[in-house]
């Protein structure tokens, strides 16, 4: 483990924190990180008790499971429970409320659903059972379109006729825009997520600099990767200086994986707009199969009844991805609404704010305040 | 869903379908190396596995800071193990 200790010496986590502390002053500086990998990492190492009282960190939308709304799960359970149909999906999606209950549920129920490590899984099902018709439930952002893509390529290739996406693939960009238009929040800058970007690059995250103004590091996952980011937001803005810069150059590339952008372009078109949980209807945001595929496409296939089903009104979720409030301070959290019977997304995925705040953040909150430290 | 979890590469199975055998931790199993069909992969280069495909080439020190981290991760992290233990692709 000779790296792993390199790479988390305390010292050089605690030179990080003096030199954020002395560049953040007595100035008041709220960085969203995007992506729910990194919230998990946050909170799961006490990071922001790390952080000196000027630098706050809030918890953005970039959790796929978390912003996917009652509506579509509600679909699924409808596809789940068509005749004939053997449903798939990532484990992380079995226990995300619906209105009328979870997939877990519809599988008590007698519907055929299993969970899948990958889509090609869900592909090899539909080859072992040709008298049945396999959906796969597609989620996921940009870092994980691709493997969906792959696989509706394969699946022509191998002329399978029994298989198709109910696709629920959201990009990133577009919440991010949503986020910077909302006048519920100043942030002075983002943390980009780390896998997405290995997809999209740098590129795509250009209009934040160049039209809204402030600052963006693509940051890894281990927690001197977070340090040494929101360092180089504050390095940016003490210097006058505000561009998207890449901390996480050991696996990003700036311009992306050009294969996987390739792919996507081919199986998917852009939706001309998509609901995510607690955010409401954004523009542009999601990928649905695209007409070349249209065989392959579990909502062409099927009738479904695509009803609109608003939030459950205790559920906060959406003021907790547009981290405009902190997970405890939600009405239900830990309370109703746990791990083991979540009301709202962010309390099912690892990487939901709640979920990660449940697990790890509150221990640390109760020990910085017996402590005396900030919480 | 979201994990990276690194693997090395032991075996391309089948180079025209992009097929390749990865090792995670000691369990080897075929992935989709379709996404890095740039990067000339090798047995024994280190890629980021995520559900069931190959998204990123490594080296060896993040593979080993990765492990590291996503272990740290518990029940989640053998829920990742387990899923991929039974994953058989197309």
């Amino acid at each position: 483990m000779k790296f792993v200790d390199e790479f988390r010496d305390p010292a050089a986590a605690r030179a990080l924190v003096k030199s954020i502390t002395e560049l953040a002053g007595d100035g008041e500086f709220k960085f969203m990180e995007v992506c729910g990998g990194h919230t998990h990492t946050i909170y799961r190492h006490g990071i922001e008790h790390l952080l000196p009282e000027a630098v706050e960190l809030v918890h953005g939308p970039g959790c796929p499971v978390c912003v996917i709304p009652m509506g579509r799960v509600d679909d699924a359970m409808w596809l789940a429970e068509q005749p004939g149909v053997i449903f798939t999906t990532f484990g992380d999606m079995m226990r995300v409320p619906g209105s009328k209950g979870n997939l877990i549920e519809a599988k008590a129920r007698g519907a055929d659903v299993r969970f899948v490590y990958s889509p090609l899984d869900a592909l090899k099902v539909a080859l072992d059972n040709p008298d049945r018709h396999v959906v796969f439930f597609a989620v996921g952002f940009e870092t994980t379109a691709p493997s969906t893509a792959v696989t509706l390529v394969r699946a022509r290739a191998l002329g399978v006729k029994n298989f198709s996406v109910f696709c629920n693939h959201v990009t990133i960009v577009p919440p991010i825009k949503a986020i910077l238009e909302s006048p519920d929040l100043r942030l002075s800058g983002f943390l980009g997520p780390g896998h997405v970007s290995t997809v999209v690059g740098l590129r795509p995250y250009r209009f934040v600099p160049e039209v809204y103004g402030k600052p963006m590091v693509v940051a890894g996952f281990e927690p001197l990767d977070i340090l040494a980011s929101v360092h180089m937001l504050l390095q940016q803005i003490r210097e006058g200086r505000c561009e998207v810069e890449n901390q996480y150059t050991r696996v990003v590339r700036p311009e992306g994986n050009t294969q996987a952008l390739k792919l996507m372009a081919e199986t998917f078109e852009l939706r001309p707009h998509f609901e995510w949980r607690g955010l409401g209807f954004i523009s542009q945001s999601a990928l649905k199969v695209h007409s070349d595929y249209a065989e392959f496409d579990a909502e062409r296939k099927f009738e479904m009844p695509g009803v609109r089903v608003a939030d459950p009104k205790a559920c906060q979720c959406g003021e907790v991805l547009k981290g405009v409030i902190k997970p405890w301070e939600c009405k239900v959290f830990g309370t109703a609404c746990t791990p083991e019977t979540p009301i709202g997304t962010c309390m099912v995925s690892p990487e939901g704010a709640c979920a990660a705040y449940y697990n790890f953040g509150r221990l640390h909150r109760e020990t910085a305040q017996l402590l005396g430290q900030r919480a | 869903m979201c994990l990276g979890i690194p693997g090395q590469v032991v075996d391309i199975v089948d180079a025209e379908q992009s097929l390749a055998k990865v090792d995670v931790n000691g369990v080897r199993r075929t992935i989709s190396v379709r996404l890095l069909a740039d990067d000339n992969l090798r047995v024994g280069d280190w890629v980021l596995v995520h559900v069931g495909f190959a998204m990123a080439k490594i080296d060896e020190r993040e593979a080993a800071m990765t492990l590291d981290q996503v272990q740290k991760m518990g029940e989640n992290y053998q829920q990742e193990i387990d899923a991929f233990i039974d994953s058989e692709i197309a």
